[in-house]
């Protein structure tokens, strides 16, 4: 079995080289004009040009209001609402992002940098450990061609993420009841690092990412839960052993280092067997349907997983 | 009887109007979150929002139920009439908590229903304080106590059972207990408890009662 089988793209989607070399250009210089217009870190999100990907799906897109006022991102609180009220104060720009560890080429990457990177369309499904889903137009660059950039040792064996402090701009990191130990931290194995699937995102609707959702950049991994795309990023570690991320530490009964979308493995607590599609149904009308192995990216993925004990690794 | 009250008491010939504005309030909650979610003002995951609120609104009830006799034993506040009315108003937070689950949520998949309840410890344990409840609920009425006598208040300390199933209940559902949830927990934990030192409490109270008693006689 090969060991990724990408989905067919039609003739008529690919850009010509040319074309999509003056819009990159074009396009890293107006988002990069774009985040300094906003001036000192503006909660308001700046318009941010990608182009096209194969990676798109047939299912409606949850409402832009929804994606940006209902997640979870317990550096401003704990509620779903949290996150667009309380982050207000948070400054995404100036920004960068260390990538270090077992690399060749260890390097400070500014924001503008990284933006120069081919920005793309992906929308993806993304469903909440909780048992929600969505389904999200993000702007982003595949991970490897971060990863690339700095020549990883063979013996890197995992990447390790980690989230922002800054307890002055995030109130869920300061107070007297803190839910989680800072800074967040996260992981994955090289393999799913690299996986094409796997991407920075550092916008989503067009615009640049919102505070609310990890401005100004974060992972995005559409098979696993949630909480392992990781927001607000400042350093990328290349390690050898298989690093250490936040729920399991909180949890490791309930919170696996792998945390694949897994409808036949329950949390602990309740059923990952079916999910809730927000922003549709409403009040009345049922919009609880089946989750799908991988979130429905089994196709792309499972064969990273050949071999290992999903029930076991979860 | 020597509790000096704390509140400007409230004339007998309202008490009874009284505790019908406590049902007609204590309704209110769940009234208004289901205004909302017809309105679209629970957000986008209007059914979760609305069964956590009727679910931490029972809890609200239950606690207010069980700080009646420590407010009158400690503070001299006698609000022993609103103490049926608070329980049966868990009750009914109760039950239309399950009621929305089993509906709005669930659908009326009774087989998702009745697979939780026999696999998910926290909804098992949720069920049990709905089915415990049901006697207690049944029993609140004066027909009842004087029926039961003496059992009656024996059948009545399963609300303590209630309140710390309903507690854990709360702590499984969630992700991580935060403040909200621990606040909750806290209270109920505290007015339990309570019930475990009340007598020593009680009778500490008395003895300086009566050491005081005879001091003024003699004044």
């Amino acid at each position: 079995m090969p060991a990724y089988r990408p989905p067919h793209i039609p003739a008529s989607e690919i850009t010509p080289r040319d074309i999509y070399l003056s819009r990159r250009h074009f396009m890293g210089a107006a988002a990069a004009a774009g985040l300094a217009m906003t001036g000192v870190g503006e909660a308001f999100a700046a318009p941010l040009a990608s182009s096209p990907s194969i990676y798109k799906l047939d299912e409606k897109l949850t409402p832009k209001e929804a994606v940006t006022t209902y997640n979870n991102f317990y550096e401003f609180g704990v509620n779903k609402e949290d996150p667009a009220a309380n982050s207000g104060d948070f400054k995404p720009t100036p920004w960068s992002v260390k990538v270090e560890g077992m690399v060749g080429k260890a390097a400070e990457f500014g924001l503008e940098e990284l933006l120069k990177l081919p920005l793309e369309d992906r929308t993806y499904r993304m469903r909440c450990v909780e048992g929600w889903s969505m389904v999200i137009p993000w702007i982003g660059f595949p991970l490897s061609a971060l990863l690339d950039k700095v020549d990883p040792l063979g013996s890197a064996k995992y990447v390790a993420f980690e989230t922002v402090v800054r307890p002055e701009e995030m109130p869920g990191q300061k107070g007297f009841f803190q839910p989680l130990p800072w800074p967040y931290i996260e992981g994955l194995r090289l393999d799913e690092a690299r996986h094409p699937l796997t991407i920075l995102a550092v916008g989503l609707y067009g615009e640049t990412l919102p505070n609310a959702n990890g401005a100004p950049i974060r992972l995005v991994v559409p098979w696993k839960y949630g909480f392992k795309s990781i927001k607000s990023i400042v350093r990328i570690s290349l390690v050898e052993k298989q690093p250490e991320t936040t729920w399991k530490n909180a949890n490791a009964r309930e919170y696996g280092f792998y945390s694949n979308v897994n409808p036949a493995v329950d949390h602990p607590r309740w059923s990952q067997a079916t999910e809730q599609r927000i922003g549709e149904g409403g009040f009345f009308g049922s919009n609880r349907r089946p989750t799908l192995p991988f979130n429905g990216y089994a196709d792309q993925v499972a064969s990273l997983y050949d071999g290992l004990d999903l029930k076991a690794n979860y | 009887m020597l509790s000096i009250p704390a509140l400007p008491t409230l004339p007998r010939r309202y008490h009874r109007a009284s505790v019908w504005a406590l049902y007609a309030i204590g309704l209110c909650p769940a009234v208004w979150y289901f205004y909302l979610g017809l309105t679209g003002g629970l957000g986008f995951n209007p059914v979760k929002e609305f069964e956590h609120a009727l679910g931490i609104w029972a809890l609200r009830f239950v606690i207010a139920t069980l700080a009646i006799t420590p407010l009158r034993d400690l503070a001299g506040i006698n609000w022993m009439r609103y103490r049926r009315a608070l329980g049966l108003l868990t009750f009914y937070y109760v039950l239309i908590h399950f009621a929305v689950y089993v509906s709005l949520d669930l659908r009326f998949n009774f087989g998702a229903v009745w697979g939780d309840i026999a696999k998910r410890p926290y909804i098992t344990i949720g069920f049990a304080c709905l089915l415990l409840l049901i006697p207690l609920a049944a029993t609140s009425n004066n027909w009842s106590i004087r029926k039961l006598a003496q059992a009656w208040n024996r059948l009545h300390k399963l609300i303590y059972v209630i309140a710390v199933g309903g507690a854990i209940h709360y702590v499984l559902a969630v992700k991580s207990v935060t403040l909200v949830p621990f606040v909750h927990v806290a209270l109920i934990v505290l007015l339990v408890t309570y019930r475990a030192v009340r007598r020593p409490i009680l009778d500490w109270k008395r003895g300086k009662r009566s050491e005081a008693r005879p001091a003024r006689s003699q004044a």
